[in-house]
C-alpha cells in the first residue's frame, strides 16, 4: 500500500513538472502567477462603458454631505474651482476664446469619475473612500451639471447609462496638421 | 489637481535668479567663456591674487580629502544651476519643475536636473516591497519582483523626454529656454524590452491596448498602443547609469520613445492587457487638444520635431561683438533628426547647422553654427527637420491650424532677439 511519502513524492513530481512546463511556455520563466485575488485588489480600471464598477450606490443628497467634507475645500463648494479643477458648468464654451473644461461640459464618458475619484481622490488620502462614498460623489457632480437629479441615486448600471454632452466631440489624432515650407533664402 | 500649472505657471526664473547664477559663475572665473560676459568675470572677480603671474590659493594648500563627497556633488560655484522651480503654483503635488536646459552642455541631462513632471508628488517606494502586476488579456498573469524584472536580458538606449505642454500657445511665454520648453531632458535609460515582458506572460487575441499604472497616489494611467509596446518601450530601472531617481519613478517605469512624457507611466506597478484604451481622466479630460471649433484630439502621442537655441538664449548677455558659436539641440518623436537650419537674420536666410554625431533616433541632437556677431540687433533661430522630412513650424502656422485653445504639443520655433547692448530675449514675448 503506497504510504504517505509515496503520494508526497508523487505530488512533487507533478509540481516540478507543472512549473517546467510553464517554463516551456514562458520564455524565459521569470516571475510567479497573479493571483485572481491578488488581481481584483489590484485592478481599480473603470473603462467607459463602466466595466469593472464595483457593487453598490450613491445619491446625489449623500454626495452632497462627502462633497463638503472632502472636496469642497480645493474644488469650491459647488465644484466651482480652486486650488482643484473648476468641476461644473461651462458648457457650450468649447468653441469660444474662454473655453472652460469641466466634467460637464468636457468629460466624454461618465464613469471615468468614479474611476478617478477613487484612485487618486481625494488628494490628500486616496482611496479613502468607500465605493459608496464614491457613486455618491460621482452623483453630486453630475448633479451640480445638470446631468442627474437631485433626488437620483447611482449605482453600476445607472452611472454607465449617462451620456455626457461631449462625447461625440473627440476625434482622432491628424497630425502632421501644419506645413512649413522650409525657406532657405528671401523668406 | 489644476492640471495647467505646470505651463501656465513656469514663468522666467525672476531675475535674482539669474543675478545669482551668473554671479556664481563670476565668482568661478570665466564659467561663461567665448564671450558671454566674459570680460564681465575679470572685472567682478576683483581679486588678482589667483591670477597670472600669482600662483593661485587652491595650489598652496591641499584640496578636500577622499570621501569628503561620498555621492559626488557639482562645485559650489556651479549651485545655481538647479530645476526651474514655480514659485507661485497653487500646489504642488500636481505640478512640474524643468531642466536649465541653457545651462548644460552636450545632450544627457543629469539625473538631479531632470524635469519633474508628477501628478500625486514624489511617493518613497521600497524596492522589496514592490510588484509589477501583468494582467488582463494574457495567457499567464503574472506577478514579478524587482529582482525578477531584473533577471530578464538588459538593454541600454539614449532617449529624450518631453512634457507635452512645453510651453503653451498663449502669452505670456517665458523668458529663457528652460521656461520655454525646459520640460524636456535626455538620459540613457536601461532596462528590459516591454515586448520580452509581455511575451511571458503570452498576448492573447485582442490584446490592442496595454493600460499602465502607477503607484504613486494618482495612481496615474495611460493607455498605451501594442504597437508602441511591441516597438520600442522599456520598463526602465536605470537613467545614466544609477537606479531611477525618485523623481522619475523608482523603482521602476515605463519609458515610451517619442511620446508625451505623461504616458511613460512612473513608479510602475501595474499593466493590464485589452482590446480598447481605458479612457483614463489623463486621456479624456487632460492630455487632450481642443480645436477652434470645440473638438478636441485624443491619444496624441507623439511629440513632433523641434528644436531651440540654448546658447546664447533668453536670460544670457554677449558681450562683445565677434565670434560666437551658436548651439542649440534638437530632437523628434519619429525618429533622428535629419537637420538643423539656423537663421541670424530675423528669419529672412537660413543656413545648415552641424551635427553633433552620434545622431540617435528619438534622442536629443546637439547643433552648432559657427557665427560672427556685428554687434547690431539680430533675431536668431532654429529648425529642425527630421527623417520623415518634417520641418518644425513657426508659431504662426501652429496657431492658424489649431487655434490657441489647443494646449499641448507646441513645437514651435523660438526666436531670440539680441539687442545691441547684447541683452538675448524671447522674440515672441
Amino acid at each position: 500500500m503506497p504510504t504517505r511519502e509515496f503520494y508526497g513524492a508523487v505530488l512533487a513530481v507533478l509540481a516540478l513538472a507543472a512549473v517546467t512546463r510553464a517554463q516551456a511556455q514562458s520564455p524565459y520563466g521569470i516571475g510567479r502567477p497573479a493571483t485572481p485575488a491578488e488581481i481584483a485588489g489590484w485592478n481599480i480600471d473603470i473603462d467607459r462603458d463602466g466595466n469593472n464598477l464595483p457593487p453598490g450606490s450613491g445619491s446625489v443628497s449623500h454626495g452632497r454631505k462627502v462633497f463638503d467634507q472632502q472636496c469642497a475645500a480645493c474644488h469650491g463648494a459647488k465644484g466651482e474651482g480652486g486650488v482643484g479643477d473648476k468641476l461644473a458648468g461651462g458648457q457650450g464654451t468649447l468653441a469660444t476664446p474662454k473655453p472652460i473644461r469641466t466634467v460637464g461640459s468636457y468629460w466624454p464618458y461618465a464613469p471615468t469619475l468614479f474611476d478617478y475619484i477613487r484612485r487618486a481622490m481625494p488628494q490628500n488620502a486616496p482611496q479613502s473612500l468607500s465605493n459608496e462614498d464614491v457613486y455618491a460623489v460621482s452623483a453630486y457632480i453630475l448633479n451640480l451639471n445638470g446631468l442627474l437629479p437631485a433626488d437620483a441615486t447611482l449605482d453600476a448600471k445607472t452611472l454607465s447609462a449617462i451620456k455626457m454632452p461631449n462625447r461625440s466631440m473627440f476625434v482622432g489624432d491628424p497630425r502632421p496638421d501644419v506645413k512649413n515650407p522650409a525657406c532657405m533664402t528671401g523668406c | 489637481m489644476t492640471e495647467p500649472t505646470d505651463v501656465d505657471n513656469d514663468r522666467a526664473l525672476t531675475s535674482r535668479r539669474r543675478f545669482l547664477r551668473e554671479g556664481g559663475a563670476l565668482v568661478g572665473g570665466a564659467v561663461l567663456a567665448g564671450g558671454l560676459a566674459g570680460s564681465e568675470a575679470l572685472a567682478a572677480g576683483d581679486n588678482a591674487d589667483n591670477l597670472p603671474p600669482n600662483v593661485p590659493e587652491w595650489m598652496k594648500t591641499p584640496g578636500d580629502p577622499m570621501g569628503s563627497q561620498p555621492y559626488g556633488t557639482p562645485s559650489p560655484f556651479e549651485k545655481g544651476v538647479i530645476k526651474n522651480i514655480p514659485k507661485d503654483l497653487p500646489q504642488y503635488l500636481s505640478a512640474s519643475g524643468r531642466t536649465p536646459l541653457q545651462d548644460l552642455d552636450g545632450i544627457i541631462t543629469p539625473n538631479g536636473l531632470f524635469y519633474e513632471r508628477h501628478h500625486g508628488g514624489v511617493p518613497t517606494i521600497d524596492p522589496a516591497q514592490h510588484r509589477l502586476m501583468l494582467h488582463g488579456l494574457v495567457d499567464r498573469p503574472l506577478l514579478f519582483t524587482m529582482d525578477d524584472i531584473r533577471r530578464f536580458p538588459s538593454q541600454s538606449h539614449i532617449y529624450f523626454l518631453e512634457c507635452s505642454g512645453n510651453p503653451t500657445y498663449t502669452k505670456p511665454y517665458g523668458k529663457t529656454a528652460s521656461d520655454l520648453v525646459g520640460l524636456l531632458s535626455c538620459a540613457e535609460w536601461t532596462g528590459v524590452s516591454l515586448k520580452l515582458v509581455l511575451q511571458e506572460a503570452g498576448l492573447q487575441a485582442g490584446a490592442k491596448w496595454v493600460v499602465a499604472e502607477g503607484a504613486d497616489s494618482a495612481a496615474m494611467t495611460r493607455s498605451i498602443p501594442i504597437e508602441k509596446c511591441l516597438e520600442d518601450a522599456m520598463l526602465v530601472y536605470s537613467q545614466n547609469g544609477e537606479r531611477l531617481r525618485p523623481q522619475q519613478g523608482y523603482p521602476l517605469r515605463l519609458l515610451l520613445p517619442g511620446f508625451e512624457g505623461n504616458m511613460s507611466v512612473k513608479w510602475l506597478r501595474r499593466l493590464r492587457v485589452a482590446a480598447e484604451p481605458t479612457y483614463s481622466r489623463e486621456e479624456t479630460s487632460k492630455y487632450t487638444d481642443l480645436m477652434p471649433d470645440g473638438s478636441a484630439r485624443e491619444f496624441t502621442f507623439y511629440m513632433e520635431a523641434k528644436s531651440i537655441i540654448t546658447r546664447p538664449s533668453g536670460g544670457q548677455r554677449l558681450d562683445t561683438p565677434g565670434f560666437h558659436e551658436i548651439s542649440g539641440i534638437a530632437w523628434s518623436g519619429h525618429g533622428r533628426v535629419k537637420r538643423v537650419d539656423v537663421s541670424v537674420d530675423d528669419g529672412k536666410s537660413w543656413q545648415e547647422a552641424q551635427l553633433q554625431e552620434p545622431v540617435l533616433t528619438r534622442a536629443l541632437t546637439r547643433f552648432r553654427l559657427p557665427w560672427q556677431w556685428d554687434g547690431k540687433p539680430a533675431v536668431i533661430q532654429s529648425r529642425a527637420t527630421d527623417e520623415t522630412g518634417y520641418v518644425q513650424p513657426t508659431l504662426a502656422e501652429l496657431l492658424a491650424v489649431r487655434g490657441d485653445n489647443y494646449h499641448y504639443h507646441n513645437n514651435a520655433i523660438w526666436p531670440w532677439r539680441i539687442s545691441a547692448d547684447g541683452e538675448v530675449s524671447n522674440a515672441n514675448a
